[in-house]
């Protein structure tokens, strides 16, 4: 099955591929077969190049602004026209080989130093928001979809009361109303409390799908506990969900931060954050566009490539446990 | 009859239901030697399973039992969870009737059984694996050392149910209890079971309780048989006397509604 000459028909190629990926059609999808699908999707590809960009921006930011040349709180007065009310010079909001994004009207902060380390703030609280929301979500729904009675109407009451809470109404005031102690920890705390029940609510059900398999009840026939046939035998089967429903959580919790920090509620301002930025850029929008563009376009992107990346892994996985 | 490995008396299980409590099994009594195989028959609903699953103690919760199970002399009714899980897959395994979906889809097979083994008698990763590729040689899978790391969807049907019979047997029960295990497979591979269980019932001196609704093989497999309806127990003795002179109604209604070749077809 040679094929001479140029390699034109894309169809069969495709096709191909699909064969050649399927290695007897195993249940579980493996990592490996996950990557090499979305390795082969150029959506995919293009949606995790530039979240790998974004987030070795936040992992490198100390390196990264020193190459750059000025810090997230280094204020240059020299950029900023402060008999135009602090306008910054030049078109394009100031864009310059000395200001790679520009700077901030009025105080001319780096913006690009600003993107960098607002990058780090985001990343960090939807990635450790997804963390402990994945960890409280899998371990309730687990314990409500396997012990079911009143362990079960426990959880379901709870998740029921914080899934009908007017969430966003109430982190506002929790939050507003503490301390600013340290914003990001309770911001992480607040948006986890509130986002644990949907990942809970699918959990339990697929749990309670798995619980009356004959495997499990095959294994407790074989003399297993009931951690091990929580742990052992119904965790490994829900790893296709907790996958596709916590990388579809991130996007929602970089918002989330974006928009309480947008408020005021969120970080706290000498901290740069996409969110504040953009919350700062509103009354400037007329004379200075790109100060709103810039950290716009950065959130807007992220979360669409995380969004499109989640539901690329969704279908990757759903294809495979069809077959 | 102290030479008695498994003695089941009046053994009843009651479960609730929205109609108040059931008895869906009444007054179940049987007895069980080593190397002895007792083949309980009855159509759906008759209490087989039940039977089975209140013995290893897994019922539902809320239903309760009453009776005596003893397993060499120990009571097991009424024990304590934990004592009841050290009984399970070490003392008496069960194998069940639809093996695809008994097997765990997401493990190799042989960490599934070295795992049961594990559980129950210890010892290193390395060892549970030696006598894991030992179960399947023994219930003839071949090339075991290889196939050891396959996953369940890669073999047949009649494999994986070897399979089970081989985690079912790794720690060297004395009780094998098999609800079913041949009603998911085809007549020839059912065939290959029953000989592969009746062989290793001569080498291991297990017994053996075989639940089917399938009268011809309890009458190729069972020394003795316990007929159930209702939850009820209507007829129980040995094999030949149970299908040669059946005493009971129920006994003959359903020997009766075996097809037999030289039957004369109505039309």
């Amino acid at each position: 099955m040679t094929v001479a000459g140029p390699r034109t028909p894309t169809l069969l190629e495709v096709e191909e591929v699909g064969l050649a990926g399927d290695p007897g059609g195993g249940p579980p999808t493996s990592t490996g077969r996950i990557l090499g699908k979305l390795a082969r999707d150029k959506a995919a590809l293009l949606c995790l190049v530039f979240l790998l960009i974004v987030v070795l921006m936040a992992v490198f930011a100390p390196l990264i602004t020193k190459l750059s040349g000025w810090g997230p709180d280094e204020f240059d007065s020299g950029a900023i026209n402060s008999d135009l009310g602090g306008v910054p010079h030049g078109s394009l909001g100031g864009i310059s080989g000395e200001h790679w994004f520009g700077v901030e009207p009025q105080n001319g902060r780096d913006l690009f130093a600003r993107i960098v380390y607002g990058a780090r703030v985001s990343i960090t609280i939807a990635l450790s928001a997804t963390v402990l929301t994945g960890i409280l979500g899998v371990v309730f729904g687990l314990l409500a979809g396997f012990y079911r009675g009143w362990v079960d109407q426990a959880i379901s009451r709870v998740m029921d009361f914080l899934m009908a809470f007017p969430a966003l109404i109430f982190m506002i005031a929790i939050l507003s109303s503490l301390p600013a102690g340290n914003r990001p920890v309770l911001l992480v705390v607040v948006i986890s409390a509130f986002g644990w029940p949907y990942l809970a609510r699918v959990i339990r059900g697929q749990t309670m799908t798995l619980a009356n398999r004959e495997f499990v009840e095959a294994a407790r026939a074989s003399g297993a506990k009931n951690v091990a046939l929580v742990f052992r035998e119904i965790l490994p089967n829900l790893r296709g969900s907790i996958i596709v429903m916590t990388t579809l959580s991130v996007p929602g919790y970089i918002g989330t931060e974006a928009g309480l920090s947008f408020l005021g509620v969120g970080v706290t301002p000498p901290t740069a954050s996409w969110g504040q930025m953009i919350s700062s850029s509103v009354s400037w929008y007329s004379v200075d566009p790109m100060f709103f563009a810039i950290p716009g376009t950065f959130l807007f992107l992220t979360v669409l490539s995380l969004t499109v990346l989640g539901d690329k892994i969704r279908s990757v996985i759903d294809a495979g446990e069809a077959t | 009859m102290t030479d008695e490995l498994f003695v089941v008396e009046d053994l009843t299980v009651t479960l609730p239901t929205s109609r108040g409590p059931v008895d869906v099994v009444k007054d179940v009594s049987f007895t069980v030697g080593r190397d002895d195989t007792l083949g309980i028959v009855g159509e759906s609903g008759s209490g087989k399973s039940m039977t089975a699953l209140a013995v290893l103690g897994l019922l539902p919760p809320g239903a309760r039992t009453s009776g005596s199970v003893r397993l060499d002399g120990r009571e097991l009714l009424g024990q304590s969870e934990g004592e009841l899980r050290s009984v399970r897959g070490n003392a008496i395994s069960m194998v069940f009737q639809d093996p695809l979906s008994s097997l765990n889809p997401y493990y190799t097979v042989g960490l599934q059984i070295e795992e049961g083994y594990r559980a129950h008698r210890g010892g290193s990763k390395r060892a549970a694996r030696q006598v894991a590729i030992e179960a399947m040689e023994r219930v003839r899978i071949p090339d075991a050392a290889r196939r050891v790391d396959d996953y369940p969807h890669q073999f047949s049907g009649g494999q994986r149910q070897r399979i089970m019979i081989a985690m079912a047997l790794c720690c060297s029960p004395s009780l094998l209890i098999a609800d079913e295990p041949t009603t998911a497979l085809d007549v020839t591979v059912q065939a290959q079971i029953l000989e592969l269980l009746a062989e290793l019932q001569t080498q291991t001196g297990t017994g053996l309780i075989f639940i089917t609704h399938d009268l011809a093989v309890i009458s190729s497999i069972a020394r003795r048989v316990l007929v159930m309806c209702a939850g009820d127990p209507v007829e129980y003795g040995t094999a030949e006397q149970v299908f040669s002179d059946p005493r009971h109604e129920y006994t003959r209604t359903l020997l009766d509604a075996v097809p037999r070749i030289d039957d004369e077809v109505m039309l």
